[in-house]
């Protein structure tokens, strides 16, 4: 099966229903997605698929296409991503563990929403559980972002 | 880095790399210094804290884990307070484990009970103090100058107008004596301790390199996913594996003490590998377990006097004298501690050595757990401790749970295998926050104040059945009654009594966030709602007045109070509810401001908290733990329970065991009373306080008094 990760073409073989979180983690090596529940409840394994947000757990192999993957390691070549750069400077960050999919899923956020109101994080990011609570900062960092994005 | 290849780096670059790296490591006669500057604590010695290459980067070994409390960053601004080396130089590991990293107050390789910065408070300043001493001496050598003339700024070594980098003189350095003293600096002149400093750990999290013990990746290595104990300790009568093994990826199939393992290239293999299995149990006596027939056999034990946790005076007679009195009962449920990352464990068994690669709080637990299921000696067990993805107690198991379950599968299969546990498995196996029951029965006297104070409680002790059984005294685990016998607000009562019921049952429990005071300031707090409400005083005013003589609870609470808005009206809609608690050497104190909507849902709209920790090593840091603790302690304030019927856990996954989403965090807002006392945690204690402050706030707005977790109106 041959799909589009990172911009890169990638070949798998793997049963048709195998979701794409365990393609990357165990097939591609691509262990910046992570699994938290494996039911579409904590988004820890939040991706793009032609820019979208989708919880890849629930994402099987077959379904995905000629869409393109972007995974956390494809976000930027160097972590400067404007998401990335307000994460750090927030210093949001605790475990870490939800992190990737936090960050995927505010990207997709402002790629699509320039300037979230708090509502809008809310309805964006209430699917991504972070265990470490580190909610406040997310929601600064959001805003930071879209600041940043702004001043590109 | 993986951690595979972290550890031959560490060998590789300490054993032959001296061209590229040059190894500095404080050596073991150190022990004798620290022993010397830290009298109280004897410090193990500290093999390897640090390593200064020619490039000038100083790597600092961690000797706790790091679980998003940020002692990845803590701890090095210890060390680099005084070595005065370039931030921007610094690295970090995690240490292997061995007896130099032992918790300096604990003797073991661990990291829990919001200790980790206060127990090491001494031991990385002095090892960074030492290796500048080193530094100095080691370019007076070069100048062939006096030391005194010198002096260390940012990295490099300082005579007038001419500079000598760290790195280009660590391996002269590394050759010397090290000091039979030194000389730390006084508070005034840190540049880093007590100032915001940003993480050392955010580049890897931001971009998915960080790696967690399910991350971790080698040749050869399987995934294997267990079938446990529907309920707990049922034991494997037989099993049919002839489904499992045809599924694709499926290797081999094993049993082990905990269940039968299937071992698969990959986890989706081994994952439906084990749905496909069938498995006979011997259920046993877990089958009966039944939380509500549980809770009411507490409620029952409640009524009757335990093991005495504290004594003083004639509680009874004083109780039939009180002018009134007042009797509640509050109730808590199993918690699980549902960090992120599902529990896992990676495990290479050669010949003679045994590799564990885990996010663990509990290196020598896990370490000694290992040998005696391998026959190795421990310092053949080889501990590398990953980053964790949340601990909260759970990765600190005196029974090594997770850990020995994949020594075992390793040893039945023959392969280096990773165990990766499901949510699912995560939130049903046990080891959970006990359920717990108070019956406090209180006196009190013309005005209103307590003149007795009976208080029992019902709950499974933490540490029966475990390696630290030796630790219950009488019949009284301290951890069940914690934030009860050393309440500040009994302080000075004349007759009290407080007893413990410990009754056992097959749940498996443990440590969960703050510990016993997750259910003890519970009933505390809101205790004593109660009875300023039926003395018709100010919540504030009445626990004032019980203060006295307690300065830094009155500070902590009078600052939280303030802030809040105390004694203004609250936003429309809003109510206010106080509560305080200290533990782990800190004080903690929380207004909490609640709306209910037309569902009679509670909303945390804003907490305003106030602490004393003794020093704020790193405030953003300390900020970050307590909107940490706060949203931990939320879940089970709103949402978050364990049932079990016949034996089975009801709830499996986050779809039914609710934490704290983002849409439900209020605004925390944290308040640090400077101070001087003696360091405190920070990682825990502003989880107790939450639930209490929340239904006291919820009593304020709607008259309901709720005395049961989660908190549901009527
Ligand atoms: S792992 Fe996919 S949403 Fe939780
Ligand atoms: S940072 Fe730990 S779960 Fe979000």
């Amino acid at each position: 099966m041959k799909l589009v990760v990172n911009d890169k073409e990638v070949d798998v073989s793997a049963q048709a229903d195998m979701p794409l979180l365990w393609v990357l983690r165990d097939l591609l090596g691509l262990t910046g997605t992570k699994y938290g529940c494996g039911i579409a409840q904590c988004g820890s394994c939040t991706v793009h698929l032609d820019g979208q947000p989708v919880r890849s757990c629930v994402t099987p192999i077959a379904s995905v296409g000629a869409r393109k993957v972007t995974t956390i390691e494809g976000l930027s070549a160097d972590g400067t991503h404007p998401v990335q750069r307000a994460w750090t400077e927030v210093d949001v960050v605790q475990c870490g563990y939800c992190q990737s999919g936090q960050i995927m899923a505010a990207a997709a956020l402002l790629a699509k929403t320039a300037n979230p109101t708090d509502a809008d994080i809310d309805e964006a990011l209430a699917g991504n559980i972070c265990r470490c609570g580190t909610y406040q900062r997310i929601r600064e960092a959001v805003h930071r972002a879209a600041a940043l994005r702004a001043s590109r | 880095m993986t951690a595979v290849s972290r550890r031959d780096f560490l060998k590789s670059s300490a054993l032959s790399g001296a061209s590229l790296v040059i190894a500095f490591h404080v050596p073991r006669r150190a022990e004798a210094l620290l022993l010397a500057s830290a009298p109280k604590h004897p410090l193990p010695a500290p093999n390897a804290f640090l390593r200064i290459a020619a490039d000038n980067s100083v790597t600092v070994q961690l000797a706790h884990s790091e679980m998003g409390q940020g002692i990845w960053t803590t701890l090095p601004m210890l060390l680099a307070e005084e070595l005065e080396c370039d931030w921007a130089s610094i690295r970090v590991e995690t240490a292997p484990a061995a007896p130099a990293y032992f918790h300096t107050g604990f003797g073991m390789q661990m990291t829990g009970g919001s200790s980790t910065t206060w127990s090491e408070f001494d031991r990385y300043r002095t090892v960074g103090a030492m290796a500048r001493e080193m530094l100095l001496r080691a370019a007076a050598d070069r100048w062939k100058v006096d030391v005194k003339h010198l002096r260390v700024e940012k990295g490099f070594v300082v005579n007038g107008q001419e500079r000598l980098s760290f790195g280009a003189l660590a391996e002269a350095a590394q050759a010397l004596t090290p000091p039979t003293a030194v000389t730390l600096k006084p508070p005034s002149q840190w540049t880093l301790i007590g100032k915001p400093v940003r993480r050392l750990d955010t580049p890897e999290k931001v971009t998915g390199r960080a790696q967690f013990g399910s991350d971790v990746h080698f040749p050869g290595l399987r995934t294997a996913v267990v079938a446990r104990a529907p309920v707990f300790g049922a034991k494997v009568k037989s099993f049919d594996a002839t489904k499992a093994r045809a599924v694709p990826g499926v290797e081999t199939v094993v049993q082990v003490p905990s269940g039968v393992a299937v071992v698969a290239s990959n986890f989706w293999a081994a994952r439906l590998g084990r749905d496909a299995l069938d498995v006979q149990w011997d259920l046993g006596p877990g089958q009966d377990v039944d939380t509500v027939q549980l809770l009411e056999s507490f409620r029952a034990l409640a009524t009757k006097p335990g093991a005495v946790a504290l004594k003083k005076g004639d509680c009874d007679a004083a109780l039939t004298k009180s002018k009134q009195r007042l009797v509640a009962e509050y109730d808590v449920p199993y918690l699980a501690h549902a960090a992120m990352e599902p529990l896992n464990c990676t495990v290479r068994l050669e010949k003679d050595r045994c590799d564990i690669f885990v996010g663990t709080q509990f290196q020598t637990g896990d370490q000694t757990t290992a040998a005696k299921l391998t026959g190795l000696p421990p310092d053949k067990v080889n501990i590398h401790t990953t980053f964790l993805g949340g601990g909260f107690g759970r990765r600190a198991n005196p029974t090594s749970d997770f850990v020995s379950e994949a020594v075992s599968v390793a040893k039945a299969s023959g392969v280096p295998v990773k165990v990766q546990w499901t949510r699912e498995d995560d939130t049903q196996g046990g080891y959970y926050r006990p359920m717990f029951l108070h019956r406090v029965e209180v006196g009190v006297d013309a005005k209103g104040f307590p003149s007795a104070w009976k208080h029992t409680v019902v709950g499974q002790s933490l540490l029966a059945g475990t390696p630290f059984e030796a630790m219950v005294k009488n019949g009284i685990d301290e951890s069940s009654v914690e934030g009860v016998t050393d309440s500040p607000y009994l302080q000075a009562l004349g007759a009290k009594l407080v007893t413990l019921h410990s009754p056992r049952n097959p749940v498996p429990v443990l440590w969960w966030r703050s510990v016993g005071n997750t259910h003890t300031a519970f009933a505390m707090e809101s205790m004593l709602d109660e009875l300023a409400h039926a003395a018709r005083v100010d919540p504030l005013a009445y626990r004032v007045q019980l203060l006295k003589g307690q300065p830094r609870h009155l500070a902590v609470l009078q600052l939280a109070a303030e802030k809040a808005g105390w004694g203004k009206a609250p936003p429309p809609g809003t109510a206010r509810g106080l509560a305080l608690h200290a533990s782990f050497g800190s004080i903690v104190a929380q207004v909490a401001e609640v709306s209910v909507d037309e569902e009679k849902h509670i909303h945390v709209r804003r907490v305003v908290c106030a602490v004393d920790c003794g020093l704020a090593v790193n405030p953003l840091s300390l900020e970050a733990q307590i909107q940490s603790s706060i949203s931990f302690g939320l879940g089970p304030t709103l949402h978050s329970a364990l049932s079990i019927k016949q034996g089975r856990v009801q709830e499996s996954n986050f779809a039914d065991y609710v934490v704290l989403r983002l849409d439900e965090m209020p605004k925390v807002e944290v308040h640090v009373v400077p101070s001087k006392a003696k360091m405190g945690g920070i990682g825990e204690p502003a989880t107790a306080p939450i639930n209490a402050a929340v239904a006291n706030a919820v009593f304020a707005l709607t008259g309901q008094r709720l005395r049961s977790l989660p908190l549901k109106l009527v």
